[in-house]
């Protein structure tokens, strides 16, 4: 008993180690302050689900597509926000991630609203269903090994660098005649695409998901992790998902009531935000100095 | 006869207005800018100068006025990324840097001209730049690490390096605005010697200098702003006695 839920423990932190990273590209590399990834995290989530069980697809081609089509909302939030810049930028993002729930929340005919999805069915491919937690577990280790991968060459490229570069001086590098916007609506594509292997790997999962799993705090959680990780850090969006989850599990072993359980978890985020932000305000790893 | 003129100019502009709220920043500003020539923009503070080059590379439209690149007039509608990479590099008062990365990421971001696609940044062949930045880096006499990162940069290597930049990014002329504002005498000369390493390269420059002393020796021909119109221009000579010139700098 006391493996499966540690098995399910890491598979959440697979889970949020790909939803900072993924974040970190657009708001750490690129400095779009974005606080419209949960909405993401949650079309990816529900993309997937609902390709597979509505069009019946099979489980790759719905695992890659909620990627593809949560790109394309990556790009319209940030195709239709390209004036904003900014704090004015960050509100909006915020808006459509209310947008994204009260849509998840009303759409009854498609999303069941706030009933929910139960009954996703867990992966397959070639004949091999994971129905056990163990192979969940390797599935989500494999599949975070490959999106790490994968971000750590974009971040290091010379693509990572100039979105670096967007993030620092905007007019410093369109006088060097790169299209600053275009870096940005790639950058948003990319992490939105990466919001998505999350959401679905979390739905799948899971397996049943509603609207309140993509709300409000679910944004500070993941942004606290990229604030403890530090700002552009590559080693802390892996290495704080592992101190955010696991610090508050311990809580679980102090037979400490469930009422007070859940507000406990939130006291401690906050307690070690307050600690980062004093003693390390770059984060842990973090080196990127925000003008 | 008028084509011919345009012919030798880089740059050709007519009748640039551009006011803010009521203030002519530029008050029908017309000049040529010629080919392997230092030209340079003097005149008072608020005069319009640093406003002409903005103008220039879009980053702020101008209400009315053409502006000619060799023989092409250039679309008031072209983003300003478009300006750069037709060729047209340029500084800032205050550099701009990337405080976060490395002086050669800087040149590197300069001198590529294919880092903003995804896949080629990933899958194409890496480009190799280090023999052209270290001939820069000389040039410029920036002699840090390369990977110092441009905010422990003190302020005179900031301007160096934002200057190498504008040398390393693809140009067929370069605007710099204020290159010595700031800077200490030892370096003031350091760059002056620079740009006539450039003039010698025959590179096209035009640059902005509030002061006479430091252009006099070192430019072809001077244009003189005083709100936001052309009040003078000629050679460096002809502009030192000019009276005109000296009412603008001096008052009566």
């Amino acid at each position: 008993m006391i493996e499966q839920y540690i098995m399910s423990v890491f598979i959440y932190v697979c889970i949020y180690i790909i939803l900072t990273l993924s974040l970190n590209i657009s708001l750490g590399y690129t400095g779009l302050i974005n606080l419209g990834h949960i909405a993401l995290f949650g079309i990816g989530a529900y993309s997937s689900t609902l390709l597979m069980m509505n069009l019946d697809l099979p489980f790759i081609i719905s695992f890659l597509s909620a990627g593809i089509i949560t790109s394309l909302f990556g790009l319209l939030l940030v195709f239709a926000t390209k004036k904003l810049k900014g704090d004015y930028f960050a509100l909006a993002t915020l808006g459509f991630s209310f947008v994204i729930y009260s849509l998840l929340l009303n759409l009854v005919g498609l999303t069941r609203g706030p009933l929910g999805i139960p009954g996703i069915p867990k992966p397959s491919f070639f004949g091999i269903t994971l129905t056990t937690t163990f192979s969940y577990l390797l599935f989500a280790i494999f599949i975070t090994a490959l999106c790490v991968f994968i971000i750590y060459k974009i971040v290091h490229s010379p693509f990572g660098r100039l979105l670096q570069a967007t993030r620092d001086d905007e007019i410093g590098l369109r006088v060097l005649g790169k299209n600053t916007n275009l870096l940005k609506y790639k950058s948003m594509m990319i992490s939105a695409f990466f919001a998505a292997i999350a959401g679905s790997l979390f739905a799948h999962y899971i397996t049943f998901i509603d609207p309140t799993s993509f709300v409000l705090h679910e944004v500070i959680l993941l942004l606290t992790m990229v604030i403890v990780g530090g700002i552009a850090s590559f080693k802390g969006s892996i290495i704080a998902p592992f101190i955010i989850i696991l610090i508050p599990e311990l809580l679980r072993f102090l037979s400490i009531p469930s009422a007070i359980l859940g507000p406990m978890r939130q006291i401690i985020y906050a307690f070690i935000l307050l600690l980062i932000l004093y003693y390390k305000p770059r984060g842990l790893f973090g080196r990127v100095d925000l003008a | 006869m008028k084509q011919n003129l345009i012919k030798q100019n880089l740059i050709t502009i007519k009748n640039l207005k551009k006011s803010f709220g009521g203030i002519n920043a530029l008050d029908n500003c017309s000049l040529e800018i010629k080919k392997n020539k230092i030209t340079a923009i003097i005149g008072p503070n608020g005069s319009g100068k640093s406003t002409l080059f903005h103008a220039i590379s879009h980053l702020i439209s101008a209400d009315s006025g053409e502006i000619y690149l060799d023989e092409n007039e250039i679309s008031p509608n072209m983003p300003d990324y478009w300006i750069a990479s037709l060729g047209i590099a340029r500084t800032f008062q205050d550099a701009r840097l990337f405080r976060n990365l490395t002086i050669q990421d800087h040149l590197e971001i300069a001198l590529s001209q294919n880092d903003d696609s995804l896949l080629k940044s990933l899958f194409g062949k890496k480009e190799n730049f280090d023999e052209k930045i270290k001939e820069i880096l000389h040039l410029v006499g920036l002699n840090k690490p390369l990977n110092t990162l441009a905010t422990d940069l003190s302020y005179g290597q900031r301007k160096l390096l934002d200057l190498a930049a504008a040398i390393a990014k693809p140009h067929s002329i370069m605007l710099l605005d204020e290159p010595v504002a700031g800077v200490n005498p030892v370096l003031r000369n350091e760059i002056k010697h620079i740009l006539k390493e450039l003039h010698k390269k025959g590179e096209t420059i035009v640059i902005i200098e509030h002061d006479m002393n430091f252009i006099m020796d070192l430019v072809d021909y001077i244009y003189v702003f005083d709100y936001g119109a052309v009040i003078a221009e000629g050679i460096p000579k002809e502009i030192q006695d000019n009276k005109k010139v000296l009412e603008a700098y001096l008052g009566d």
